[in-house]
């Protein structure tokens, strides 16, 4: 075939047309999603395509995309497009057509954007980024990139370490994205508007030297001998030594999703998502989610309310879900859930808490959320077994409250209750494990009794803990997954012999292996990057996926890759590290105190618990002064949620 | 229409409206359960009273037909849905049209008075457009097909690979050329419903197998219309015509 010209914006489905009789479930490359939006490519000056590095199923309901898609595309002189991993059947027939890695909106070549920006929620999403890159022929390392290339940005919460993809990423931005998308865009178009001048190297400069977004190029890590950094210096002029993460301070001034995308084709959640509040203060040690969305910031019942009638309005979802990271801990949630429910009642549109805790649990709240739908299943996380070592984890739940909890439950009706445990948590021993399976025998017990009938289930979750950065954890040795695995069957042997209640209590567990390579990717700093292209290049794709997932090509990968430098995969993972030890991402500030931090870490070994800063004293973790923000709670006395206009 | 739908579980249908909808441009990828669900969220967003059925899971009353194959595009794709009160069909059209997503659309709609939709619902036509393809290839496959008694075909199904004759169900085939584009051929097929259905992918595999035709770009299949047959075969009745007298 002759080389046609390519037009920059234009749609290229029909070369993706003939390819979609031969892959499964082609309905996920098609887009045209319900308040999706297509803008004619002229009209835009900037020009981002967003991409969540999973599939489809998996990328469209996320959160972070939806939002910045729509404030984004709310601006009329910047056009947003959305982009998926692929599948590999389709990626194989993309590659023998020469057909590009496209958008779902307008079938536009990705290459054409101004800005690639990719939202990794976890670690797992780093060989799709490099599927993507390939695809869309834009070259894997950033400093191979020229004028003609989309300017590549990472952010979620794994960017808050990008190291381990920095050699792929031209740039970084950490925290809540809604307001430094729209600062990226303007400076950007002020870029343009002078004609480029330099290029993309001064367009990086300028946002690098603003301190809201991270440009690795722009330093230089140095190492020890022993393979340990010594130190991370800016390599230009007017580069600053940190970044700072972005927090969007009013919540209520930004009322997003206005209008979800509601797909054709399945995905995994397939509700009406509304964050209630940002943040979380509840101090669990192992949680990078509560450390670095600090502080917390509620949205006003009035705005949540507004929020869900605007979605419901234009989704026709059935399902509302409370998102946060601990819902129940809004200060005005029972207000929120009874008057959602009022006001919904005889439309089958059911409410849902997602997180919840549960010590702030309790029954007039779960019967509201199942007033008008389903009753569904109940989850809890106690995360520890033993009260030990949830003194260790600073989750400060006693197992008398936990029980009393799920009994109520039970006796309220609920049959079946799941709970989440993660195993190889720092100072645990065989001991913190097994406690596991007399806690749910116990629950079983005391339920039984509660509801007066032998029919009730519970089912024990559990999964291997990784210390992530930015916590108290992140200097722990995470334990080896063979430790992990011996750990799990020994709970297995327990539950199955406790004879009266072994047969009610379900058993689901992820084994230790995937654990320690989400570790590598989670702690690692820029010499992992070679082992995720070498992995890569072997084939590896989908590392969220048990069924596309190799831990033996990801050790074998490892080893042979990071032994020029004298390290290997344990000294990323097994390896407890020390105060004075530079850590790669210490140049990257989430707002916490590493002092704060290393004493949280040491009350963790002491089994020293510390309160929710919500409700007492300060404990200067260092966010609210450095960063500028404060604890936005409630109450606001507002009772009642206002009424639609009928 | 009421801002609030009525509560789903006590009041018993009392309307039969049948809607012939369309399945179009790049929805066409879309599979009969992406429709499922993008109809319901649908009739949710335009308030239609929509009866449910009774039990503790209750259920949309929704009946669906002889879906299209995902890939395949459609001008006339059925259903028939259940309302608790009484509404005039073309305001359910109107209202469904403004919830659906570009490319399923409801091309009429009607109460239905008579017995059986389904039973109404005897062949399909089929047009399928191929490129590039000589239509002298195309016509001579197609003699051959005709011409032959039966044609086995192999299909694969969630049951396993099974073997059917694709040749009995097919009531009519013709190959035409157009006019602007002599590598390009339409060809039209009427087959009858049945079980095991004969798709149109099954048709060129009958014509693979009885004639030698190989494709190298998958052709683009749409059907046209569904009904009952008439002297003319590749003339279907309009299924609505006896409801709406």
């Amino acid at each position: 075939m002759e080389a046609k010209l390519k037009i920059a914006g234009e749609s290229i489905f029909s070369e993706l047309e003939k390819l979609l009789p031969f892959v499964n479930k082609p309905v996920q490359y098609v887009g045209g999603e319900l308040n999706s939006v297509r803008k004619e490519w002229d009209e835009a000056i900037v020009r981002w395509c967003l991409m969540y590095p999973d599939a489809y199923e998996v990328g469209l309901p996320n959160q972070g995309v939806q939002i910045l898609y729509e404030v984004l595309n709310e601006q009329p002189d910047i056009l947003a497009e959305r982009t998926y991993a692929v599948w590999q059947d389709l990626e194989q027939l993309m590659r023998e057509n020469q057909v590009e890695q496209f958008t779902v909106d307008s079938h536009r070549r990705v290459s054409d954007f101004d800005f690639f920006g990719i939202s990794f929620s976890t670690e797992l999403g780093y060989t799709n980024l490099l599927t993507a890159l390939d695809l869309a022929r834009i070259p894997m390392h950033a400093k191979a990139r020229s004028e003609e290339h989309p300017i590549v940005i990472a952010g979620g919460h794994a960017a808050f370490n990008p190291e381990p993809i920095a050699q792929f990423i031209d740039a970084a931005v950490l925290g809540d994205g809604e307001e430094v998308v729209l600062a990226i865009s303007a400076v950007a178009k002020e870029h343009k508007n002078e004609g480029s001048p330099g290029g993309r190297e001064e367009l990086l400069r300028r946002l690098a030297v603003s301190g809201n977004v991270y440009v690795p190029n722009f330093y230089d890590v140095q190492y020890f001998e022993d393979g340990r950094i010594k130190k991370v210096n800016p390599n230009k002029p007017g580069i600053p030594y940190r970044v700072s993460k972005h927090t969007l301070m009013d919540l209520d001034n930004w009322p997003y999703p206005k209008a979800p995308l509601v797909p054709l084709a399945e995905t995994v959640h397939e509700r009406a998502s509304v964050e209630i509040f940002r943040g979380c203060t509840r101090g669990c040690r192992f949680c990078q989610a509560g450390m670095i969305t600090r502080p917390v910031r509620e949205r006003s019942i009035t705005t949540v309310a507004t929020v869900v009638e605007n979605m419901i309005k234009t989704s026709g979802f059935d399902e509302v879900g409370l998102l946060s990271l601990s819902s129940a801990d809004h200060s005005e949630i029972a207000e929120i859930t009874k008057g959602l429910a009022d006001k919904y009642e005889g439309t089958s549109t059911s409410l849902s808490l997602p997180s919840t805790r549960v010590d702030a649990f309790n029954i007039d709240l779960a019967n509201e959320l199942s007033r008008n739908g389903r009753r569904s299943g109940l989850t809890f996380a106690p995360e520890g077994g033993s009260e030990r070592i949830r003194k260790v984890i600073n989750k400060m739940v006693t197992e008398e409250d936990l029980i009393r909890t799920i009994t109520t439950a039970y006796a309220n009706g609920w049959r079946q209750v799941k709970l989440y445990f993660m195993c190889g948590l720092p100072t645990e021993t065989d001991e913190d494990v097994l406690q596991i399976a007399k806690m749910a025998g116990e629950v079983i017990r005391q339920g039984r009794k509660a509801a007066g009938r032998k029919d009730i289930r519970t089912t024990v979750s559990i999964g291997g803990f990784v210390p992530k950065p930015h916590t108290p954890f992140q200097w722990a040795a995470q334990l080896s997954w063979q430790e992990t695995d011996r750990r799990l069957m020994k709970l297995k042997d327990q539950i199955k012999s406790d004879r009266e209640c072994g047969k009610a209590i379900g058993f689901r567990y992820h084994d230790g292996r995937p654990g320690i390579i989400e570790g590598l990717l989670s702690r690692g700093d820029r010499r992992v990057g070679e082992v995720i292209e070498e992995v890569w290049r072997r084939g590896q794709r989908f590392d969220g996926w048990h069924e596309h997932f190799s831990y033996d090509l990801w050790e074998e990968v490892s080893n042979q890759v990071l032994a020029k430098y004298g390290i290997d995969l344990n000294w990323f993972t097994t390896r407890e590290r020390s105060f004075e030890e530079v850590l790669p991402w210490d140049h990257l500030d989430s707002g916490l105190d590493r002092g704060w931090l290393w004493q949280d870490w040491q009350d963790a070994v002491n089994e020293a618990e510390v309160e929710d800063c919500r409700w007492t004293a300060c404990y200067d973790c260092g966010v609210c002064p450095t960063m500028g923000t404060d604890i936005q709670i409630g109450p606001t006395g507002v009772k009642t949620l206002p009424l639609s206009v009928v | 229409m009421a801002n609030n739908p009525p509560d789903r579980n006590t009041l018993p249908a009392v309307q039969k409206i049948r809607i012939r909808y369309t399945k179009l441009g790049r929805l066409k990828f879309s599979s009969h359960r992406d429709f499922q669900r993008a109809l319901e969220r649908a009739i949710r967003r335009a308030n239609i009273p929509i009866a449910y059925s009774a039990g503790f899971s209750p259920h949309p009353k929704i009946s669906y037909a002889n879906a299209a194959p995902t890939g395949c595009a459609s001008e006339a794709e059925y259903i028939e849905i259940g309302l608790v009160r009484e509404v005039d069909p073309l305001a359910v059209k109107e209202e469904l049209n403004k919830a659906l997503p570009e490319g399923l659309q409801i091309a009429d709609a009607v109460t239905g008075k008579t017995s059986s939709l389904v039973e109404r619902l005897e062949a399909s036509l089929w047009e399928i457009q191929i490129s590039p393809i000589k239509l002298e290839v195309l016509q001579k496959a197609v003699s051959c097909l005709w011409e032959s008694e039966a044609v086995e075909v192999e299909r694969v199904t969630k049951q396993g690979l099974r073997k059917f004759d694709a040749r009995g169900s097919i009531l009519g085939i013709r190959a035409r050329g157009l006019p602007d584009d002599p590598e390009c051929a339409i060809l039209e097929v009427v087959v009858r419903a049945g079980s095991p259905t004969v798709r149109p992918d099954d048709v060129l595999s009958a014509l693979k197998s009885a004639g030698g035709l190989a494709l190298t770009v998958p052709p683009l299949v749409t059907r046209r219309a569904q009904g009952n047959i008439t002297e003319n075969v590749f003339q279907l009745l309009d299924p609505f015509a006896p409801d709406r007298e």
